[in-house]
């Protein structure tokens, strides 16, 4: 380890300035906040597709967009959110924060880092710009389920080339992650002295790696199918179109822990720092995060209860399905148990990360009514899902991005931001998303089915308020960009440690950190750590 | 900043990268172009591959060179090795992935068509005709599906591929004994067998196909049993042509004395891949060909 000194001059009168220096970047600063801003302007054109989707919802009846428009929103809606969003996102905070959390240099394999980035834009010009074919972008929802799936037209092998093209990304930036973590660590940083952010990564890099592949062959299966003529999913051939649902879920189901654990990790970082308390329980958050990562893979069948399958297997999924409670309550008990008798103070991650704990159990205890499997019988298929997923996406995955980036963003760029314009972001966002989300729980209860333009007309109230929800909360995302785009260019200057109550190796580096975060490796001891 | 002794090497900006971004970018237009019927596909799949081959030779180029000039020191040595590792696990995944398809529909699909569990009526009212075999003798739609005249048994060429595959894993595990030892030309040899052995499998699973197409009557169309005969042997021998060829590389790059007993994490990384394909072929002969 002590041999991980990277020769300390910082000129970087060689290194390429303007769009060269982020095309051929191998700095893990410089590639997390290309990771960081992609995820970014992605949020907002998901973000404009949900505007199109709730505005076609403002009223029963199709008054504004084509259906099969609306079904392709929906359908990119999704995917742009899942995979140019959270994932690139929570991978820029990696990027950016693991080489200094841990102490190292830079990031393991500095080239291939680059090469994961810069496949999202391509990937990304591959899935966008099927929208922009003769017969429009995919519609059949982001899970693909064939049959349906293979009715679509043109778009159908660029969408499938585009989840490769990811695929790939994604399991080179979790390959590079890991053999950071393993690799890279200061002398004395144990695994158990880990911050938990990193923690939640390493996880999260076992997931990606197990279940990506398997994602890339659910959808060759759809594209051999469709124009090689082999019969995995049609019943015609001795294949079944359910195998179909049981490859993907085995990937879709670690995929949403793969979304949600890095923010765990943001959660767990910041909540010690404004409660000037350690993180309660810190092994038991670790090994929780273990467990719930591990039974993942055994819960997939609790998204397809009611396709039709054989009695132990509805039973098995949802016994399994309820015992991802117990870690998942073990960390919400932490994060209480770590702001209790604290002394606190409210500063706007902290705001973020407090409503990240209180919201995501939300759509915590929906997901449970979900996992029972007479009730999902009732629940399937209607704006119940909807809501509780975007409980758990948006005010548990997307929140504990936004509270991360205030928390890191003087760390990041050297400047404060503006306290009381994040206290307007946070109060109108946590507001509107209530408003948008919360009446979507009873429209499902009342029978209104998902992915669908028009309505029956007792669903309008609760749809108006949550269209208009869904306005103000897309349009308070325009502050957030104004906030950091100010920040960026200037404000109070940032200490070192930034948060009074902040502990850690990246509050021991300048703001903003110098080029290379570690040249020298610290020595790490249980005091740096866990303090 | 880049340490070329000593220190964890951090590589200078690459152009690389965005390379083969570029390659795989018109390697996947061209072929969702040409899927949608249009022949320009071919030019830009045509294109891609041309740009990613460059982007291999100059990329590993650029590490081979690093290499051998000693940039890398033992931490920068073993990130490679965890990055080979955790490449390999996934795709272990994905072959997971098709054998699950593979268990599923033998083990459960058929068989409900064929009326078991809770198939009753799905079989009475579908296709009353279908019966649940492995191999299919029969499909369940006859006039969307062609079945086969019979599938390719075990014991023969299967068992013979399964000896050849067995075999390279050892040849290259000699061969590995010898670098250590420091007798290159014995590793440069056996080398040279373990590839010669990689494209003889390819070569005769390449025949097979041939012989499953025009003389059996089994193809990619032929049902369920077709499909994950050809998608499974397919995408394995598609691995071990990549093996064979990354053998070929480090056959000539053993000749030109790359490697050291000490520092040869290049040979490593093509035998580590060996030994999967190989492991996976096992699996394949089981579970595909054998039972």
């Amino acid at each position: 380890m002590s041999q991980a000194v990277a020769h300390g001059h910082d000129d970087h009168s060689h290194l390429p300035a303007g769009w060269k220096r982020w095309l051929f970047t191998t700095n893990h600063k410089d590639i997390g906040t290309l990771y960081l801003s992609f995820a970014l302007i992605m949020f907002f054109i998901g973000g404009a597709m949900a505007m199109i989707i709730r505005l076609e919802l403002l009223e029963p009846g199709v008054q504004y967009v084509d259906p099969t428009f609306f079904n392709s929103m929906t359908t990119m809606h999704a995917l742009v959110m899942i995979f140019g969003v959270v994932m690139p996102g929570t991978v820029g905070f990696a990027n950016w924060l693991i080489p200094m959390m841990i102490g190292s240099p830079d990031m393991a394999l500095p080239r291939m880092n680059n090469w994961s980035f810069w496949i999202l834009p391509f990937a990304f010009t591959l899935l966008l710009g099927s929208l922009f074919l003769p017969g429009g972008g995919p519609a059949g929802g982001w899970t693909m389920y064939p049959p349906l799936m293979l009715q679509t037209g043109f778009a159908l092998p660029f969408v499938i080339f585009a989840v490769h093209f990811l695929g790939a990304s994604s399991i080179m930036g979790s390959i590079n992650i890991i053999a950071t973590i393993f690799n890279m660590r200061a002398p004395g940083m144990t695994f158990m002295r880990l911050p938990l952010f990193v923690w939640t990564w390493l996880i999260t890099s076992f997931l990606l790696i197990a279940t990506i592949p398997v994602l890339a062959g659910a959808v060759t299966m759809l594209l051999t199918d469709k124009y090689f003529g082999t019969s995995f999913f049609n019943a015609a051939g001795g294949g079944d179109p359910v195998l179909f649902q049981h490859v993907f879920w085995f990937f879709g189901h670690p995929e949403v822990y793969i979304l949600i654990l890095p923010s765990f990790g943001i959660v767990s970082q910041i909540l010690p720092t404004f409660s000037r308390k350690p993180l309660f329980g810190y092994e038991s958050m670790v090994y929780a995060t273990a467990s719930i990562a591990f039974l993942s893979f055994f819960v997939w069948a609790h998204h397809m209860f009611t396709v039709g399958m054989p009695l132990a297997g509805e039973l098995f999924f949802m016994y399994a399905t309820m015992s991802i409670a117990v870690p998942t309550g073990v960390k919400v008990f932490n994060w209480v148990a770590t702001m209790w008798r604290g002394s606190m103070t409210f500063e706007t991650p902290m705001l973020w990360a407090i409503s990240f704990v209180v919201l995501f159990t939300i759509g915590g205890f929906s997901g449970l009514m979900l996992g029972i499997t007479p009730a999902d019988f009732q629940y399937h298929d209607t704006y119940f899902v909807v809501a509780h997923f975007h409980y758990v996406l948006v005010t548990g995955a997307v929140f504990g991005m936004i509270g991360g980036v205030y928390y890191w963003l003087p760390k990041w760029t050297g400047h404060m931001y503006d306290e009381t314009l994040g206290k307007i972001h946070f109060w109108v966002s946590v507001i509107s998303v209530n408003l948008l989300f919360f009446p979507q729980h009873f429209l499902g209860l009342a029978g209104m089915p998902r992915r669908i333009p028009d309505y029956a007309v007792q669903f309008t109230e609760w749809n108006q308020i949550s269209s208009i929800g869904g306005f103000v909360f897309g349009a308070s995302q325009l502050i957030f960009l104004y906030l950091i785009i100010r920040c960026i260019r200037g404000g109070a200057k940032a200490t070192d440690q930034v948060w009074e109550g902040a502990h850690g190796l990246e509050w021991t580096l300048p703001s903003p950190p110098p080029y290379h975060s570690f040249t020298t490796p610290p020595q790490v001891t249980d005091a740096v750590a866990h303090s | 900043m880049s340490a070329p002794h000593g220190g964890y090497y951090l590589p200078d900006p690459s152009h690389w990268p965005i390379l083969g971004s570029i390659g795989l970018f018109s390697i996947f237009l061209g072929s969702a172009t040409w899927l949608n019927g249009a022949s320009a596909g071919g030019l830009i799949i045509g294109f891609g591959i041309a740009v990613f081959l460059f982007m291999l030779f100059g990329w590993f180029g650029t590490v081979i060179r690093e290499s051998v000039t000693g940039t890398y020191n033992h931490q920068v040595d073993v990130s490679f090795r965890w990055g080979m590792f955790w490449f390999i696990v996934s795709e272990v995944m994905f072959f997971g992935g098709f054998f699950g398809a593979l268990f599923y529909s033998r083990i459960l699909s058929v068989q409900w068509l064929g009326g078991a569990g809770d198939g009753f009526a799905t079989h009475q009212f579908l296709w009353p005709d279908f019966v649940p075999d492995w191999p299919m003798t029969v499909m369940p739609d006859p006039s969307k599906w062609t079945v086969y005249r019979e599938v390719i048994p075990a014991i023969g060429v299967p068992l013979l591929n399964t000896i050849i595959l067995v075999s390279s894993s050892f040849t290259v595990t000699f061969g590995h004994w010898a670098l250590k030892k420091g007798n290159r030309r014995a590793q440069s040899w056996w080398l040279f067998v373990t590839l010669a052995l990689g494209f003889t499998f390819v070569g005769i699973q390449a025949t097979e196909y041939v012989h499953a197409y025009h003389e059996l009557g089994l193809t990619l169309h032929s049902g369920i049993y077709g499909t994950t005969f050809f998608m499974l042997t397919g995408f394995h021998g598609l691995h071990v042509t990549i093996g064979a060829t990354m053998l070929t590389v480090i056959w000539l790059r053993s000749l030109s004395g790359h490697f050291t007993p000490e520092n040869h994490f290049g040979f490593e990384a093509v035998a580590w891949y060996w030994h999967f394909v190989d492991v996976v072929w096992l699996f394949l002969f089981t579970f595909v060909y054998w039972l």
